[in-house]
């Protein structure tokens, strides 16, 4: 059984005692959805504003859950606040890779390169105080099966969100 | 008289060790562990008893038959039903209770007739009904919670009003509020409505006459109960199941085909269609014999006694921090302590609790335990949850509690 330090790494236990972008923004100009993990009514609100240049001006995060949700959700909204949805849809599809490459580990030998996840993939600007290996601290999740959807509630929110802010 | 003190080694599961820490079950509200005299029935059953039932003409067939008409008859007993044909198989609680709502509900309900239940309701007594809200356009009226966690029955009357069915748990699942079914049921027979119980967390743990509660319907599962999972009982008074229309089509159910259109066969049968759950109804009826064996009074002795162990050792221990949801007296409830817990830094999720406690092999469940209503009017998305049965014992709770000590410190900031 893997450890409890896999889990709750020290990044995690900061942005969820210190939860970054907390609050609400208008609707409109923010797009606002609400995001729900029906096996624990987790609840997740994700706001952003979107620029006429296609870039994330503003985010917020609202809700209740525990602390691989709501540190997740921080996480996210400092990687993306400032970038294009363009880098904000990569982001989605990197953090989803490693949110699964242990969940394929049963098949091949799980190698991040095989999975096609390499460094590059997190080559987004990063600025403020997030970087690749904030999101990185988040890979013990995959440990925990059952707490991979608590990670990824807030960023299949995000999906929508943007979705609805910038329609593909 | 109370359990046997080595009570613990007849269920294997409990025997074992996960990275060398016995398992603690504080889950049995979710589903019950399997004493080996249940393990040992189902697969005494197919290796000498398996045919399909009710059809075969031959000895196992008829071997088959009797395990399955035997286990309907252990489960009358056990819940003092007047006869054996009230007693319907279904795969669960949910199934009984949807089959209720579809087979009574599209003979007996039309718009603008009122069910009531209550906020209090686990997810399979509600949905549903919003289905057939949906669908029919009936009125789903709602019993409040008071902050005790009872059921506010100020408004009784005015509910009922007009209200054609009252269905609601004899036991909450995440209160441990025990429900004055009785008076409920006598309530609605004032008003001409039918009475319906959920009593999938009763019947595993008290002595159950769903004559002495008044009822018209009452459900419950074997998984709970010790039983497997994939058996459920719905049991109604037999004029009532009679003047049901079936509720699925097949085989099994039926007197007779043709191409014109069939006649159903006699009850109970006429709500089983298909193949039945034969070995899981031997799995029940062995639940039924080890539970019998303790003797309900008894079980429901040990639990009353370790209900008021759990809530004063959390309470000792952890004072001011700890909530348990529901009512104060161990012996006006269940064994179920829901609870949440604030830390030095605040309140640490259910989730987290949950997780802390699996690294000492302390299964709890965290989260909404399918009574969102409920949930909302105790104002939390979510709680922690300990269930307690025959098994658990009073070191059960030392480690829950010792390991809330470890959660409370690992986020503490």
């Amino acid at each position: 059984m893997p450890g409890l330090e896999d889990l709750y790494r020290e990044i995690i236990l900061d942005h969820y005692r210190s939860p970054r972008n907390r609050g609400e923004l208008e609707t409109p100009p923010a797009v606002r959805v609400d995001g729900f993990n029906p096996l624990c009514g987790d609840e997740i609100i994700v706001y952003i504003d979107v620029a006429d240049d296609g870039t994330i001006s503003d985010v917020a995060i609202g809700g209740q859950g525990c602390s691989i949700s709501q540190s997740s959700a921080s996480m996210m909204s400092a990687a993306i606040k400032g970038k294009t949805v363009t880098d904000a849809r990569s982001l989605i599809s990197a953090f989803k890779g490693l949110m699964s490459i242990h969940e394929t580990d049963i098949g091949g030998d799980g190698s991040e390169a095989e999975m096609g996840i390499t460094d590059d993939t997190f080559s987004i600007d990063n600025t403020d105080d997030i970087s690749l290996g904030d999101l990185e601290a988040l890979k013990g999740v995959v440990k925990f099966p059952v707490r991979i959807k608590c990670a990824t509630l807030s960023w299949n929110t995000l999906t929508q969100a943007l979705d609805e802010a910038q329609p593909v | 008289m109370s359990l046997p003190a080595d009570i613990k080694a007849d269920f294997p599961v409990l025997r074992q060790q996960f990275d060398g820490t016995p398992l603690i079950y504080l889950d049995s509200g979710n589903t019950s562990q399997k004493p080996q005299s249940v393990i040992d029935a189902m697969a005494n059953y197919y290796e000498t008893a398996n045919a399909n039932v009710h059809r075969g003409s031959y000895e196992l067939a008829v071997r088959a038959t009797a395990a399955l008409e035997g286990a309907r008859a252990k489960v009358a007993k056990f819940i003092n039903a007047p006869s054996t044909s009230e007693v319907v198989f279904t795969k669960n609680a949910t199934e009984s209770m949807n089959l209720m709502a579809r087979a009574w509900g599209s003979a007996n309900l039309a718009a603008g007739d009122a069910v009531v239940i209550s906020e209090m309701e686990h997810h399979a007594n509600i949905v549903p009904w919003h289905m057939l809200v949906a669908e029919t356009g009936i009125e789903l009226r709602w019993i409040p919670v008071d902050a005790d966690g009872q059921l506010d029955l100020t408004d009784l009357d005015r509910l009922l009003d007009g209200t054609k069915l009252l269905s609601v748990t004899a036991m909450s699942n995440v209160l441990g509020t025990l429900n004055d079914i009785p008076r409920l049921a006598a309530a609605a027979h004032d008003a001409g409505a039918l009475m319906a119980v959920d009593a999938s967390q009763y019947v595993p743990h008290l002595a159950t006459d769903v004559q002495a509660m008044g009822a018209d319907f009452v459900v419950f599962t074997g998984h709970k109960m010790l039983g497997p999972m994939g058996i459920g009982v719905l049991w109604a008074r037999a004029e009532i199941l009679e003047a049901m229309p079936p509720f699925l089509g097949g085989g099994e159910m039926i007197l007779n085909v043709t191409k014109e259109g069939f006649t159903t066969a006699e009850i109970p049968w006429k709500f089983e269609a298909g193949t039945p759950m034969v070995a899981e109804a031997v799995g029940l009826g062995a639940a039924i014999d080890y539970l019998s064996e303790l003797g309900m009074d008894n079980v429901r002795q040990h639990e009353v006694e370790l209900t008021a162990y759990a809530m004063h050792k959390l309470t000792e221990d952890h004072g001011e921090k700890i909530t348990i949801h529901g009512p104060v007296e161990p012996s006006a409830r269940g064994g179920v302590l829901s609870f949440v817990y604030e830390g030095e830094s605040g309140e640490v999720h259910p989730h987290d609790i949950a997780q802390v406690l699996d690294q000492a092999g302390v299964c709890v469940r965290a989260g909404h335990h399918c009574a969102k209503p409920l949930m909302s009017v105790l104002g939390a998305n979510a709680t922690s949850r300990a269930s307690l049965y025959v098994y658990n014992d009073e070191s059960d709770i030392d480690q829950l509690s010792a390991s809330l000590h470890a959660a409370d410190e690992l986020f503490s900031f």
